[in-house]
């Protein structure tokens, strides 16, 4: 876990960092400019790493009540 | 009276009768009324977190903002999405250690966890500054959706009472609970609607999506990126930043995480959530979609740029299903800052400074203040005033301010101490209105930056005030307190 929890700065660097190379219209992806095209495939990948975080964090297996 | 109005009314009038129904079967005490006994299952924590991404500000601001500024919108995406991220590892300790102390408000657990009253009253009038103007906001929204949808057939005026009518009503019954029934109503409403909007809209007046954004950077080149200066790249990653930070802080937001049965819900959330924020995306499309067909809108009118457009592609009775959808992103979000800014004045300031009054005193109390808060907030939403807009603008920054705190108090050992904490706030929120107030940039402040960096968003000069003066106090009053335990 303590490793894998290292992967939720890469919302950080997508969407903070990352944007700053994508600043433009032109390709357009799936009909958006790219610089919106970017956040958004940020967002989704976001969720997938929150996922991978949630499945190997060992405080989501207690099954029934917390604690 | 024509067929959007009568929508209108139907949803006003179901949201009203699922407010109040939302009580049944509840003994309706302090903990009840606030937090929902703790007992809410992962939809209703789901919604009442996401209730902040779908309030009127998003949906006539959000698709507003894209017709008016452009890419500068696209930082709503993006803000949210840190928040959740960070709400993983935020929210869970706050939430365990409220049920351990029977926490039912975001003050409350600043006076418990840093054992002083004081700061606890300091961050509830914070609070209740920043939340009237949030509530201000909400009502105003709703006024100029309904008189919008119903074709001037209602004045705002008129709408801003029943809908502050309708909120405090189920507010008083049913708390916390009010706001969850019908936060499940309006975003099944509101996704349909904003979904299809922002689908149909395009495809209709443009061909496409693509063909849209292709006519917009034709008509105005450089208007779907960021501009080199003014709302630049550089604004986009610090505003973000600062709005990450800032999102759970809100009274209304924090205390929302006292209604959960269990942590794990905040821990799921911060999976579904980031995904949930793409139903902004068909709200900018909408927004976009306006641009070039009703164009010349400016000011507070491109606002009303979503309605505009609908009005003129589509017929009354389903204006009147979006001013529905419209009125209850109003309601939802205005039940919970009305409930919250009535907590916070009766559990955390009168309780504050007298500390021996019951819950039972309490809970009266805030169900007495509801209508009180209520009309104020109709007050300044009817006046107008320029206050209202300057404190509006300064809101989000106020709270901002209490997230150092926060974060020191979750560590095992707290190097930050109550005066430290009080201190911090308190020089943060002034700086804020200094700031404000003046119209200072970062440039003015810090006039070595390289051109490039004046466009940082200016709050991270309160924040970064507040952390110094935060850990400063703390680092004197540690050794101060050390000192005479030693003595």
């Amino acid at each position: 876990m303590s490793a894998i929890r290292w992967l939720a700065i890469l919302p950080f660097l997508g969407l903070i960092v990352g944007v700053a190379f994508f600043n433009q219209v032109e390709p357009l992806v799936l009909g958006m400019p790219l610089v919106l095209a970017w956040i958004v495939l940020w967002l989704i990948i976001t969720a997938i790493v929150m996922g991978i975080i949630y499945a190997c964090d060992p405080a989501n297996r207690k099954t029934g009540a917390d604690q | 009276m024509n067929g959007a109005l009568i929508i209108i009314f139907l949803v006003a009038a179901f949201a009203l009768f699922l407010g109040l129904r939302a009580r049944r079967g509840k003994d309706m005490n302090l903990e009840q009324w606030t937090v929902g006994g703790r007992g809410f299952g992962a939809l209703f924590v789901f919604l009442l977190m996401a209730g902040e991404i779908y309030t009127t500000f998003t949906f006539l601001g959000g698709s507003g903002f894209a017709y008016g500024k452009g890419a500068p919108a696209y930082y709503i995406l993006a803000y949210g999405t840190l928040a959740y991220v960070i709400s993983y590892w935020l929210l869970p300790p706050i939430w365990r250690y409220g049920r351990e102390h029977h926490l039912i408000s975001q003050p409350h657990y600043f006076a418990h966890r840093y054992d002083g009253p004081a700061l606890g009253i300091l961050v509830a009038v914070v609070g209740v500054i920043a939340l009237v103007p949030y509530l201000v906001l909400q009502f105003k929204g709703l006024g100029i959706i309904v008189s919008v949808a119903s074709y001037g057939g209602i004045s705002s005026t008129v709408a801003i009472w029943i809908g502050a009518a309708i909120v405090t009503v189920y507010v008083m019954v049913s708390g916390v609970h009010g706001s969850a029934w019908n936060a499940v109503a309006k975003d099944i409403l509101i996704l349909a609607m904003v979904v299809f909007l922002g689908l149909y809209l395009p495809l209709h007046y443009y061909g496409g999506i693509g063909a849209m954004f292709h006519a917009i950077d034709a008509a105005k080149p450089g208007f779907l990126t960021f501009p080199p200066n003014g709302q630049s790249l550089v604004w986009f990653q610090s505003t973000v930043l600062l709005a990450a930070l800032g999102f759970f802080m809100w009274p209304h937001s924090f205390g929302s995480v006292f209604t959960a049965r269990e942590e794990r819900t905040f821990r799921r959330n911060a999976i579904v959530l980031p995904l949930y924020q793409l139903i902004l995306l068909f709200v900018f499309f909408a927004g976009f979609a306006a641009i070039l067909k009703v164009p010349g809108l400016t000011g507070g009118e491109i606002d009303l740029a979503l309605f505009r457009l609908s009005i003129q592609a589509f017929p009354p009775w389903f204006v009147g299903v979006i001013g529905g959808a419209g009125v209850l992103t109003a309601l939802v979000p205005g039940s919970m800052i009305l409930m919250s800014a009535s907590t916070l004045l009766s559990n955390d300031i009168f309780r504050g400074v007298k500390r021996d009054a019951t819950d039972e005193t309490v809970s009266m109390l805030a169900r007495g203040l509801v209508p009180i808060v209520a009309l104020v907030a109709v007050w300044f939403t009817l006046g107008g005033g320029t206050t209202i807009v300057a404190l509006l603008l300064m809101g989000y920054n106020f709270v901002t301010q209490m997230f150092p705190a926060v974060v020191a108090s979750l560590f095992p050992t707290n190097r930050v101490t109550k005066y430290g904490a009080f201190c911090g706030i308190l020089a943060g929120v002034v700086a804020v209105i200094v700031i404000s107030v003046t119209h200072t940039g970062i440039g003015a402040i810090l006039p070595f930056l390289p051109t490039e960096l004046k466009d940082i968003n200016v709050g991270f000069a309160a924040l970064i005030l507040n952390i110094v003066v935060t850990f400063v106090v703390s680092a004197l009053t540690q050794q101060a307190r050390e000192a005479a335990s030693h003595a």
